[in-house]
């Protein structure tokens, strides 16, 4: 008897095999991920059941049996859907009220955008400082390219809806309350009482408050406590109060980042002999607002869907357009299709927000966790 | 506490004051614009066109006081307003006249402070049903579920109807006419009740329109009308003479195609009053000569702006009935122009 028995040779393995094609590929897949168990089992046949009656109809109603063309609903002759009104109606989904032979305006502030945009969402563009300077100055050149002046003829901002009037009050909302609101959740963690209790105010006041109330007291409440002839502008009012809204959520989530700093940031900040604005500027505020991140974008998304809520107070933003053109004899009843449309507008919006998020997070992640 | 709500107080009225005292006409020629209120969105009373233009039966009561006060009928601001907002904006004058199809009510006249002008359509609360339920009357509705507005005078109405004949009903809310239509389709309700003119309105977008019935009951008066503020006579004389003198143009056979040449003169006197060729009508209101002509011109008298927006010939369909002359058995009467 040898050790030899003992120990395996290498030739005694069992050759290598291929796993069983149950467990690779599609097939694996399928049965590791949709019928695990009995139970998993079920819930796939359910879900599919469910795709199965639900997805073939939809698109049956919005494509394969729809009427695209035609003057008025009643053109509209098959089963499914009625998007005669698109090519009718387009421009008014796109700029509401306003004069026709001033609509390059609009287009023009809305390209303008995308440059404005670009050096601050993404920095390895070329010319990406020089162009910060450029989104610095859109506030401005696109409130008069809008509302005129300049040499542009003045269109009043009763004229603003459809699309261009959630992106006007979207936008305006987003550039205010970042800004705002971090001087507010900056001013909750003062050490001065005053700056304390006002922030504190603010924030409770308007986060404690439905917006829709809040439209309704700058809409209906302050013509009449303004004597007659003064009188805001409607749309500004609007952005005012959404504004504030979010500027109250928006502080809020600062100051969970805030928060979530330690305290040995700040000690070594101060030991550094840095000032209170340096020091949040240069050491706090960055890790902060990384943090809040998913947050902040939260509100802005959110702030951007709140746009409709301008319903209520008589403006026509293109919730509000759907619904006026549904109002008119030739596209009565036409609602499932104006709904869809605008749901699918706001899905575009948010959705790439969102992706944009998180590719922010990607990119500044520093991996200190 | 108590003397700062005074003074508050004070002031509110102060204003309240100082906007009911100030002369409307001269506003409105000053600022060269007619502000005009009207509704969101209702068919046939207020919609926007494919361009993008308020039109409707009661944005052409504003182009019509805008062509009579201003000489143009397209110098009308629109305001769009909602059921919640209409009051205070005509309070606080944000706007000059209100047309948006409001009720005219005893506590709107006398508390809320307005003045109504006239009736410019005569509606009343109907009930659409199938034909299938096999009943031809409201009368027969006993134990029905009803899709109702909730927050209107229409549930008031119909829960008074139901208790004066003896019935019983189930409600089922809804919020909106678009919500009512889509759930009296899905059955969710044996009938639907609103304004007979809503009511017309909902069923030409029903695929099946010969299915359904509109009842031929009438459970409530809803007279529609264009209104104005308490306090400014003058105002508010221009704005009921303007609606007068569209329907005395109708009687008297004035429409949008001959007013011009009827303007120079013609046997009836009364034409030739109204339109300004004979006495000085015009200059009483305070207004021009033509104002009534630049009136009927801007869109036709009342029968012609009713054809246009809701009559026979559009996709709501709907029959003059009481809201014909009085000379044709309808309810429409102005007084005479002298």
């Amino acid at each position: 008897m040898t050790d030899q028995s003992f120990f395996r040779s290498q030739a005694d393995l069992l050759p290598e095999r291929s796993p069983p094609p149950a467990t690779t590929g599609v097939l694996g897949w399928v049965r590791g991920n949709l019928f695990s168990s009995w139970l998993n089992s079920i819930l796939t046949l359910i879900g599919l059941y469910l795709l199965w009656i639900i997805i073939p109809p939809a698109l049956d109603w919005a494509f394969f049996s729809a009427d695209i063309a035609g003057d008025d609903r009643f053109a509209c002759t098959s089963e499914g859907a009625c998007w005669a009104w698109l090519d009718q109606r387009y421009n008014q989904f796109l700029y509401g009220f306003y004069p026709a032979d001033q609509r390059w305006r609009v287009n023009i502030a809305l390209l303008l955008l995308i440059p404005a945009l670009i050096p601050l969402l993404f920095d390895k563009v070329p010319g990406a400082k020089i162009g910060r300077w450029f989104s610095l100055a859109y506030p401005f050149v696109a409130t008069i390219l809008l509302v005129g002046g300049f040499g542009f003829e003045s269109v009043p901002t009763n004229k603003f809806g459809g699309f261009m009037l959630n992106i006007t009050v979207g936008l305006a909302g987003i550039i205010l309350s970042l800004p705002i609101g971090i001087v507010l959740a900056l001013g909750r963690r003062s050490n001065m009482p005053v700056v304390r209790i006002l922030s504190v105010a603010f924030i409770e006041i308007f986060r404690g408050v439905p917006l829709i109330t809040l439209l309704f007291t700058a809409a209906i409440l302050l013509p009449i406590f303004m004597p007659p002839n003064v009188s805001f502008d409607l749309v500004v009012r609007v952005i005012v109060v959404v504004t504030a809204f979010s500027s109250a959520y928006m502080a809020e989530v600062i100051r969970g980042g805030l928060q979530a700093i330690p305290r040995g940031q700040y000690e070594a900040a101060q030991a550094l002999g840095l000032g209170y604005w340096r020091m949040m500027a240069l050491i706090i505020l960055p890790q902060a607002l990384k943090i809040s991140i998913p947050g902040i974008v939260n509100t802005f998304i959110g702030l951007f869907k709140d746009t409709t809520l301008v319903i209520v107070i008589g403006l026509f933003d293109i919730l509000n357009i759907g619904k006026s053109m549904v109002s008119n004899p030739d596209w009565l009843g036409l609602s499932a299709e104006a709904y869809v449309f605008v749901a699918l507008f706001f899905f575009v919006v948010c959705f790439s927000m969102s992706r944009y998020s998180s590719l922010l997070e990607k990119r500044l992640d520093t991996e200190n966790r | 506490m108590k003397i700062a709500w005074t003074f508050l107080g004070a002031i509110v009225i102060a204003l309240f004051s100082f906007t009911a005292h100030a002369g409307t006409l001269d506003d409105v020629k000053s600022a060269g614009v007619l502000k005009c209120g009207i509704n969101t969105g209702l068919p046939g009373f207020a919609y926007t066109d494919d361009a993008g233009n308020w039109i409707g039966f009661d944005a052409a009561y504003c182009r019509a006081v805008a062509a009579a006060v201003l000489g143009d009928p397209d110098k009308v601001e629109y305001h769009n307003l909602t059921g919640q907002q209409r009051f205070p904006a005509l309070a606080s004058g944000e706007i000059d006249v209100l047309s948006r199809n409001t009720t005219w009510t005893f506590s709107r006249d006398v508390d809320l402070g307005f003045t109504f002008i006239g009736v410019s359509y005569y509606d009343g609360q109907g009930f659409i049903g199938r034909k299938s339920l096999g009943i031809k009357s409201a009368t027969e509705l006993d134990g029905a579920s009803v899709c109702i507005q909730t927050g209107t005078t229409t549930e008031l109405n119909l829960a008074d109807f139901f208790r004066v004949n003896g019935m019983t009903y189930e409600p089922v809310p809804i919020e909106t006419n678009e919500e009512a239509r889509i759930a009296y389709l899905a059955e969710r309700c044996d009938v639907y009740t609103t304004d007979a003119s809503g009511l017309a309105a909902t069923k030409t977008t029903f695929e099946d329109g010969d299915a359904h019935m509109v009842f031929p009951e009438i459970i409530s008066k809803e007279p529609l009308g264009p209104l104005v503020r308490h306090g400014d006579d003058q105002w508010a004389d221009i704005a009921r003479w303007v609606l007068n003198a569209l329907i005395n143009a109708e009687e008297l056979g004035v429409t949008q195609g001959n007013v011009s040449s009827l303007a120079g003169g013609s046997d009836n006197p009364e034409i030739n009053r109204m339109l300004g060729s004979e006495g000085s009508l015009g200059e009483m209101l305070g207004l021009s000569k033509t104002w009534a002509v630049a009136a009927i011109k801007a869109g036709g008298n009342y029968g012609e702006i009713f054809e246009r927006y809701l009559g026979t010939g559009t996709a709501l369909g709907l029959e003059r009935g009481v809201n014909a002359l009085y000379t044709n058995g309808g309810l429409i009467y102005a007084p005479p122009m002298r």
